[in-house]
């Protein structure tokens, strides 16, 4: 049986299509009821929601032995797994935004707001500019409004929040899509089931 | 639960099995101290898994650590001469962070390293030996080890600038194609070039159909030599061992202290590595040694799981006396079941604390209290 942790919400839905289109059915998800966890013995799978920033921690800890998460969870908690696909659903990018008159001041320290530090303290590392990270949770297009920071670093899909709080995105850290990842030791010893579902999904996305 | 099984808990009896596995290819037990001067560590820090260290100010003023790696302590100490083969074994506790709390965890370390001249010889019986430790923990593992000598051959061959290096071998190690096509594109490799770098990706499995596949597809590309000694290697182990071995490259480690051959080993049911270990020339070469080393460490903190000795209740049987009841009878009572294999928790209550198998009441125990 190969456990699979998808991502609970409308990618997680449009991530079970695809398995389901590459032939690892199981119809009882899709009934309307609060269950979690759905089996289909025959196909051999067992889905389970979870939540998307979970998925990684699932799979990195065998619970689940594939799953679907985003690259920007990935790059922000680095966690030890493969990654197998680049699903290409969930499309997006990881950028700097700020007010539209916002200058970059090198003489002074820059204040980024962001629920992925990781990834902000790797790219201004990577820069050599000094930053003071400032570390929300949410509603972060606030924070340079409110001049509790001067840029945030955030997940932008079409910019529309952005720009009706009137910030532009100045740079692009990185692309991000939905992963196909698996955990390295399930990877070892259910290759064949891995590598199955790994073909069919990437037939899949090449028709 | 036999009290029989109460002895060795799982770990330990994996502890006691390699350190007889070790000791029959005459490894010898290197023992050492829980401090090591923190100079070591600084200058080595690449080297070491994280490089958050425990440091204190001994009384004489020279900054120590709580060892963080075996290794460094043990090559610190060897002698460095290349006509003779030090074999050594150890089972210490290592400090590390633990990526899960954040916090520094008190790690159990079983392993070994053979130091000095190193040849064939000496890593086909490493890998030996790594691969009867797997098989000392489960029957079901794997060893996947990664020729690390052909990663960086392919690397020269084709010029890759040592900046992308590093990027190159981390998408290898995520078996990440779709990035290293990118990366590959990012540096203008032509198309046969980039065909090559994805074979480290693509390609894993038997020895046998790995070699086989890399001698066509490596051909004219590098000096074919280091594929051969891989396989002349491998072709002198046992058929059981060679079984259990699989090539892969998403087995990594850094380049400026490994060099040939990396290893990783898997059980069934433990989500992570429980093995690891390679060929570490360049360490010693950055010590200003002649010799070589290759070694392996087993984790025994991820094996916490596995293992049959769980059990449902803290004791087979509580035995409740009475204040009445003479002590000599209580202590004929408990010989009587701890003879018979139980485990016996004498007790003037009921205890509500433990999870017990059976009660009994002394007054009502088949114990002949006059013979």
């Amino acid at each position: 049986m190969l456990n699979v942790a998808l991502p609970k919400g409308r990618l997680g839905e449009k991530v079970y299509d695809m398995f389901e289109k590459a032939g690892f059915e199981c119809p009882s998800i899709k009934e309307n009821n609060r269950k979690l966890i759905f089996e289909n013995e025959e196909v051999g799978v067992r889905y389970f929601w979870v939540k998307p920033s979970d998925v990684a921690i699932y799979v990195e800890r065998g619970a689940a032995d594939i799953g679907v998460a985003g690259k920007d969870i990935l790059l922000e908690y680095e966690p030890e797994i493969y990654e197998l696909l680049d699903l290409d659903l969930g499309k997006c990018r990881m950028a700097v935004a700020a007010k539209s008159d916002f200058r970059d001041n090198p003489q002074k320290t820059l204040r980024v707001a962001t629920k992925f530090t990781n990834i902000a303290q790797q790219y201004y590392l990577s820069k050599g500019r000094d930053i003071d990270i400032i570390h929300l949770n949410g509603s972060i297009e606030i924070a340079p409004i409110l001049d509790l920071s001067d840029v945030i670093v955030d997940i932008v899909e079409t910019g529309t929040t952005l720009k009706e709080n009137n910030l532009e995105v100045f740079e692009t850290i990185v692309p991000i899509s939905a992963r196909l990842i698996a955990n390295k030791s399930s990877y070892k010893f259910k290759s064949e089931q891995i590598n199955k579902i790994k073909d069919e999904i990437s037939s899949l996305l090449e028709a | 639960m036999n009290t029989g099984d109460l002895t060795l808990n799982f770990n330990e009896s994996v502890i006691f099995k390699l350190r007889s596995l070790f000791s029959k290819c005459g490894y010898s037990q290197y023992k050492m101290n829980k401090f090591e001067e923190y100079d070591l560590y600084a200058k080595n820090k690449d080297f070491l898994i994280s490089d958050s260290i425990i440091t204190f100010t001994d009384t004489n003023g020279k900054l120590l650590a709580l060892k963080p790696d075996v290794t460094l302590s043990i090559i610190k100490n060897s002698k460095d001469d290349i006509n003779y083969t030090q074999k050594v074994y150890y089972n210490e506790n290592v400090y590390r962070i633990s990526k899960g709390s954040q916090g520094f965890k008190e790690i159990m370390q079983v392993g070994l390293e053979c130091i000095g001249k190193i040849d064939n010889y000496s890593i086909s019986e490493v890998l030996t030996l790594a691969c009867k430790s797997l098989k000392a923990i489960s029957s079901e593992c794997v060893l996947d080890i990664s020729p690390l000598k052909i990663i960086t051959d392919v690397f020269e061959a084709l010029s890759i600038p040592s900046y992308s290096q590093h990027d190159i071998l981390k998408y290898i190690s995520e078996k990440n194609i779709h990035e290293l096509s990118a990366l590959c594109s990012e540096l203008e490799l032509s198309n046969e070039n980039a065909d090559v770098l994805k074979t480290f990706v693509t390609t894993s499995g038997t020895p046998d159909d790995v070699i086989s596949s890399l001698n066509k597809q490596l051909k004219g590309v590098i000096d074919l030599n280091s594929i051969k000694e891989l396989s002349d290697i491998i072709d002198a182990l046992d058929e059981d061992i060679k079984n259990m071995i699989r090539i892969d490259f998403s087995v990594v480690s850094d380049t400026h202290y490994y060099n040939n051959i990396v290893f990783k080993g898997f059980i069934n049911g433990v989500p992570t590595s429980v093995l690891t270990g390679g060929q570490y020339d360049k360490l010693l070469n950055k010590m200003k040694r002649k010799s070589g080393a290759i070694g392996f460490a087993v984790y025994l903190d991820v094996l916490d799981r596995l293992g049959n000795n769980d059990c449902n209740f803290d004791v087979d049987m509580v035995l409740v006396y009475s204040d009445n009841d003479d002590i000599k009878s209580i202590n004929k009572a408990v010989s009587y079941y701890t003879e018979k294999g139980l485990s016996v928790f004498a007790s003037s209550s009921i205890p509500k604390e433990i999870k017990y198998r059976d009660i009994i009441k002394l007054s009502d125990c088949e114990v002949d209290f006059n013979a």
